[in-house]
């Protein structure tokens, strides 16, 4: 009976329409607490716009990297840098329609000064930027421009030990 | 004997240090003398900074059209150039991204966009990329206030123009305007440096 069962919940699964993604409004202290925590998870971080193009073409990056690692410790974060204020006219809507299924939230932080020398000081504020990170194991990798195709991966290989 | 203790300790410091105190990116840094340039306005006549002798100073904004960051701080740009330029702190701004990468950053479409939105102020086309390169631009728009020094200019503040891009009542920091006002009341700069959310400068062949 287990089987069929199983089956079952992987068909309604699947045809299930994507699970509508919300968007949480974080402060730089939440977002803290979501990505340096001590624990073996290894965040991918990526610091994004709906209105920067660069960001907006390399999502599909950071989703197949969450596909491709949906069963072992790594977690993606697209952390989006849009004005507040467009958050259910634009971020949401734009989260909907990619069916992004990455965790999103939206950081209400629009002075980076008050908060970037806290988590990435070599930051310049240029979007793209992408923060990979496991505090417990000391591992930081900082990338001010768009990822590669793969660059990602490699560095989440490499930090397998 | 303890000498040889501390020796290491002190450069193991000053290593510590200096990794600290690293710059964000190659370029000048505040305090430091500009290299002039030459570049072609949107009226095809070249630029220089020494052109004007009677100014105490520049505000050098890299921008461009595309950025939605730029178009955002367009009209606090314009803004500053007529509340400093009569007091001897014209606005340069200058446009370095590659204009293959980014076709909206062309030179012609540079010359529709300073005409459109009235630009009271020179509009650079650092088509080589070299200023944007020396100056360590990473981000439009980016801010370069330079003082004038005798023949030369130096750096004193680099970075955001405000610190609230999608509303501009909303800034209560505005590092550039407080910066050329006290550059004018000969007082040095209390906030020399700032970070803001912007876009990538569209390097060539990247």
């Amino acid at each position: 009976m287990k089987l069929p069962a199983s089956i079952l919940l992987a068909l309604l699964l699947t045809n299930l329409p994507a699970r509508s993604q919300s968007v949480a409004m974080v402060k730089f202290d939440q977002l803290k607490q979501m990505v340096d925590r001590s624990n073996d998870t290894l965040y991918v971080v990526n610091f994004w716009a709906t209105w920067c193009a660069p960001c907006v073409k390399e999502l599909p990056l950071f989703e197949s990297v969450r596909r491709q690692y949906a069963t072992q410790k790594v977690a993606v974060l697209l952390v989006s840098m849009d004005n507040k204020k467009t958050l259910s006219t634009k971020v949401v809507p734009f989260v909907r329609n990619r069916k992004i299924q990455s965790k999103v939230v939206l950081l209400d932080e629009p002075d980076l000064n008050t908060w970037v020398d806290k988590l990435t000081p070599e930051w310049s504020g240029a979007l793209p930027m992408t923060l990979i990170l496991n505090k417990q194991r000391n591992i930081r990798k900082f990338i001010g421009q768009p990822v590669e195709k793969g660059e990602l991966e490699s560095i989440i290989n490499q930090s397998k030990r | 004997m303890k000498k040889s203790v501390f020796l290491p300790v002190i450069a193991f410091l000053l290593a510590v240090g200096l990794m600290n105190f690293r710059p964000l990116s190659d370029g000048y840094k505040v305090g430091d003398t500009v290299q002039d340039f030459k570049l072609k306005n949107i009226d095809g006549k070249t630029v220089s900074l020494a052109d004007k002798k009677d100014v105490k100073g520049y505000i050098i904004a890299f921008t461009c059209n595309t950025c939605p960051v730029a178009k955002a701080y367009e009209s606090r740009i314009v803004a500053l150039n007529e509340q400093f330029a009569s007091k001897g702190y014209p606005v340069v701004a200058i446009q370095s991204n590659d204009a293959q990468r980014s076709p909206g950053d062309s030179y012609d479409a540079m010359q529709q966009r300073a005409k459109s939105a009235k630009y009271s102020f020179p509009y650079l086309y650092d088509d080589t990329q070299t200023v944007a390169r020396a100056f360590g631009a990473t981000n439009t728009p980016h801010m370069f206030v330079v003082k004038r020094d005798g023949d030369q200019y130096r750096v004193a503040y680099i970075g955001a123009i405000d610190n609230n891009q999608y509303e501009p009542s909303a800034a209560d920091k505005k590092y550039v305007e407080t910066a050329v006002n006290e550059l004018l009341a000969g007082k040095s700069v209390t906030t020399p440096s700032a970070r803001a959310v912007g876009c990538g400068i569209k390097w060539k062949g990247v």
